[in-house]
C-alpha cells in the first residue's frame, strides 16, 4: 500500500470519527445502546407492551368481566386461515364423574374471525367513544377462546391484554414513587455525609436485611376489603415502593459521593453557585443514566413483588385485572391439570420481566459513554 | 478484628427492636382483630352467643383491647424474659410451641437449597469467565437471566404441571404419612428429601444467576492483571492459574452474596410453601394474616427477619475472615 493511500485511509477515519467528538451525551448512549443487540429488541418488546397496555379496549375483544356459563373452562381454540380467518367451534359432553363439561375442539363449526368488528363499546382514552375492536367473532354472540376461557367463562385472553395495563403501570407508578424517596434520601445522604449519612445507612442496609414478602404480605393483608379497587390498587403500588427505594438511595448515594469531589463540582462552587444550582445544573445531569437504567432494572422487581402478593390473594383483587390475579386461578395443581392454559399468564409475566431487565442491563451498560 | 465483631454485633440489638417494632405496627393495622373476626365467624354459623360479652371476654382473655404500646411491651417482655412469644388465637396455643419445627424446617430446605445454588453458580460461573463469549457463557448468561427473571413460584407451578402431566408425580408436604411422626433415621431423610428436593433445587436456581454474574464479572476483572499475567509466565497450567490467584479474590460475591441472598431465599421459600403445599413457615403466617392471628402473624415475620439478620451477620464475619482489606477498614 501506498502512502497516499495510508494518508487517505486516515483522512476517511477521522471523517467517521469526527461525530463521536461533537455528538450531544443522549447521542453517545444511544450508539453504545444500539450495539447491545439484545439489549436493542428488548427495548422493542417493552415499546410493543406498553402500547399494549395503552390500546388494551381496542385490542381485547371481549370485557374482561364478561361471564359465560355456556363455555366454563373452554379450551383455547387454534386460529386457522383459509381465505380468511376463523376458529373452530366447541361441542361438549357432560363428565359424570367430574361433574362438569369438557369441551372438544370442533372442527366441522367455523366461526369467522375478523378485523376490526363490532364489539362491546368503550372509549378511547376515556374520550372518544367507539365499539370497534381489532379482531373478534365477526358474530359477536359467538364463542371466540383464543386463549381459552377460565372457571367463569371469561376470555383469558382479553383478561390478559387487560392484565397488562394493571401490571405495566404498577411497576412504573411504584418506581416513580421510590424514585423520589430514593433521590432525596440517597441525595441527603450523599451530599450532606456525616451523622445524617450514616443513619440513612443504616436505615437502607436494615431496610435491605429484612425478606421482604413477610412484611409485604403484613402490610398488604392490612388492607381492608372496604376499600375500592383504586385504593387498593394505589396503596399496593405504596407499599411496593416504601421498600424498594433502598437500591436506588444506594445508586444515587454512590453517584453523588464520587461526583462531589470532582473538579467540575469545585469550580462550580468556587464560582459562587448555590447548593441547589450545584446538585441540579451540575451534579444531576452528570448521574442522570445511571439512574435511569437503574430505574429501569427496579420496574421487573415491583412486577414481580405484585404478581407475587396478588397470586397470594394479598395483592390486587377481582374485578381489578392483573396478571398475579389471573394466576391466582392456577394456584393449585388441581385446577392447572383442568385447564392448562391458566399458566399463560406465567409467559406473559416472565417475557416483560426478561425484557426489562436485558433491556436495563443494556441501558446500564451504555450509561457513562465518556468511560472506555 | 474484635473492634468488628463488636460493632456488628451491637448493630443487631437496634435493629431487632426495630423490626419488632415495625412488625407491631403492621399487624395492629388491620381495623377488626382476632376477637371480632372470631365472634362475626361464631354469629355467621348461626350460634346464639352475646356477642359484646364474647367479645369483651375474649378481649380480656387476650389483652388485646388494650393501648398498642402496652400491648407492644408486654409481647416484648414476654419475648425477651421468657421467650413467651404469646398465643396463637387459633390453634388455641402459646406461639412458642407450635412454630419452632416450621422454622427449623424452612431453616433446612433455605440452607440446602443456598447450598445448591453456590454448587451451580461455582463452576458455570468460572466457566463462563475463563472462556468469555464462548457458547457456553452465552449460554449461562441467557440462563442466569432466566432465573433472575423467572419467580419461583411460577418456576414451582410449571414444572408441577409438566410432572404431573408427564410423570404423573405429585409432590406435596415435607414427609410420607408413615414417615410424619417416625423418629430420625436415614430412611427418614431420604424421605423428606424425595418429598422437598423440587422446591430446594428451584429456590436454589432462582438464586443462582445472580450469584453467576458477580462471579463472572469479578473474575473477569481479575483475570488481566499483571499477577496472572506473572503466574502464566512462571509456566503454570491455566487452570492451576485461575484457581490459585484470581479465583480467592472473586470469592468474596460468595459469601457476602449470602447477605443479598439469604432475604432472597426466605422470600421464594415462603411463597414456595403455599404453591406446593409444604408445611412451612409461608403457610403459617398467611393463613395467620388471613385470621388477624397477630401474636402468630408478628412472631413469624420476627423471627424470619431476624434469622436472616443472623445470617447476614454470619456471613459478614466469614468474608472479614477471608478478606482482610474489610476488617480493617
Amino acid at each position: 500500500m501506498n502512502t497516499a493511500g495510508i494518508i487517505h485511509q486516515t483522512a476517511a477515519r477521522t471523517d467517521t470519527e469526527a461525530p463521536i467528538f461533537v455528538a450531544p451525551e443522549w447521542k453517545l448512549v444511544w450508539w453504545k445502546f444500539r450495539k447491545h443487540k439484545v439489549a436493542l429488541i428488548s427495548g422493542i418488546i417493552i415499546v410493543f407492551i406498553y402500547l399494549v397496555a395503552a390500546l388494551v379496549e381496542f385490542l381485547a375483544p371481549f370485557s374482561p368481566t364478561a361471564t359465560n356459563s355456556k363455555y366454563l373452562y373452554a379450551p383455547p381454540q387454534p386460529l386457522q386461515f383459509d381465505g380468511g380467518l376463523f376458529v373452530s367451534g366447541y361441542t361438549s359432553t357432560v363428565d359424570k364423574a367430574a361433574l362438569r363439561r369438557i369441551f372438544v375442539v370442533d372442527p366441522t363449526q367455523k366461526i369467522q374471525v375478523g378485523f376490526f368488528v363490532k364489539g362491546i363499546p368503550y372509549k378511547w382514552f376515556g374520550v372518544l367513544p367507539s365499539d370497534r375492536h381489532l379482531f373478534g367473532p365477526v358474530d359477536p354472540t359467538q364463542p371466540m377462546y383464543l386463549l381459552g376461557a377460565d372457571r367463569l367463562g371469561r376470555d383469558l385472553l382479553s383478561r390478559l391484554i387487560y392484565g397488562t395495563r394493571i401490571s405495566m403501570s404498577i411497576g412504573l407508578i411504584g418506581v416513580f414513587f421510590s424514585l423520589l424517596l430514593g433521590i432525596v434520601l440517597g441525595g441527603i445522604s450523599g451530599f450532606y455525609g456525616g451523622m445524617v449519612d450514616t443513619l440513612i445507612q443504616r436505615t437502607i442496609e436494615l431496610v435491605r436485611s429484612i425478606p421482604q414478602i413477610p412484611l409485604w404480605m403484613g402490610l398488604s393483608a392490612a388492607l381492608t376489603f372496604s376499600i375500592s379497587p383504586v385504593q387498593t390498587y394505589f396503596a399496593i403500588t405504596v407499599i411496593l415502593s416504601l421498600l424498594a427505594w433502598p437500591d436506588l438511595a444506594r445508586a444515587v448515594r454512590g453517584r453523588f459521593l464520587s461526583l462531589r469531589t470532582e473538579d467540575f463540582v469545585m469550580a462550580a462552587r468556587l464560582d459562587g453557585a448555590s447548593q441547589w444550582r450545584i446538585i441540579f445544573r451540575h451534579m444531576l445531569p452528570a448521574f442522570y443514566s445511571h439512574i435511569i437504567a437503574t430505574l429501569t432494572l427496579t420496574i421487573p422487581s415491583m412486577i414481580l413483588a405484585e404478581t407475587a402478593l396478588s397470586f397470594l390473594g394479598l395483592g390486587l383483587r377481582e374485578p381489578v385485572v392483573s396478571w398475579g390475579v389471573l394466576l391466582q386461578d392456577a394456584q393449585d395443581i388441581r385446577s392447572i391439570a383442568t385447564a392448562p392454559w391458566l399458566l399463560i399468564p406465567t409467559l406473559a409475566v416472565v417475557i416483560a420481566v426478561l425484557a426489562l431487565n436485558f433491556f436495563g442491563d443494556g441501558l446500564r451498560d451504555a450509561a457513562d459513554p465518556y468511560a472506555r | 478484628m474484635l473492634q468488628f465483631i463488636l460493632r456488628r454485633l451491637l448493630f443487631i440489638i437496634p435493629t431487632f427492636f426495630v423490626i419488632s417494632f415495625v412488625t407491631f405496627i403492621v399487624i395492629q393495622l388491620p381495623p377488626s382483630d382476632y376477637a371480632q373476626t372470631y365472634v362475626s365467624g361464631l354469629l355467621a354459623q348461626g350460634d346464639n352467643i352475646d356477642a359484646q360479652a364474647t367479645l369483651k371476654n375474649l378481649r380480656d382473655l387476650y389483652g388485646i383491647g388494650e393501648p398498642a404500646y402496652v400491648q407492644y411491651g408486654k409481647w416484648m417482655w414476654g419475648i425477651l424474659t421468657r421467650g413467651d412469644f404469646g398465643m396463637a388465637f387459633e390453634y388455641q396455643q402459646p406461639v412458642s410451641f407450635i412454630i419452632w419445627e416450621r422454622i427449623e424446617f424452612t431453616i433446612v430446605i433455605t440452607l440446602a437449597s443456598l447450598l445448591v445454588s453456590w454448587l451451580i453458580a461455582f463452576p458455570v460461573g468460572i466457566y463462563s469467565a475463563v472462556r468469555q463469549y464462548s457458547l457456553g457463557d452465552y449460554l449461562s448468561t441467557f440462563l442466569a437471566f432466566i432465573g433472575i427473571s423467572v419467580p419461583s413460584f411460577l418456576m414451582a407451578l410449571v414444572i408441577m404441571y409438566i410432572l404431573f402431566k408427564y410423570f404423573n408425580i405429585t409432590l406435596g408436604g415435607l414427609f410420607s404419612s408413615q414417615m410424619e411422626k417416625a423418629p430420625w433415621s436415614l430412611a427418614k431423610v431420604v424421605d423428606f428429601l424425595q418429598h422437598t428436593w423440587l422446591a430446594i433445587l428451584i429456590l436454589g436456581v432462582s438464586s443462582t444467576g445472580g450469584l453467576i454474574r458477580t462471579l463472572r464479572a469479578n473474575l473477569l476483572d481479575e483475570m488481566h492483571k499483571p499477577y496472572v499475567i506473572t503466574a502464566r509466565a512462571k509456566g503454570l497450567p491455566e487452570w492451576k492459574v485461575v484457581i490459585k490467584y484470581p479465583l480467592r479474590l472473586a470469592l468474596n460475591p460468595f459469601i457476602s452474596g449470602v447477605g443479598f441472598t439469604l432475604p432472597l431465599l426466605v422470600n421464594g421459600s415462603i411463597i414456595i410453601s403455599v404453591v406446593m403445599s409444604l408445611p412451612l413457615v409461608g403457610v403459617m403466617l398467611l393463613r395467620s394474616l388471613q385470621s388477624q392471628d397477630m401474636y402468630l402473624a408478628g412472631s413469624l415475620i420476627l423471627i424470619t427477619s431476624l434469622l436472616t439478620i443472623i445470617g447476614v451477620f454470619l456471613s459478614d464475619m466469614l468474608l472479614a475472615w477471608v478478606d482482610p482489606r474489610i476488617r480493617y477498614q
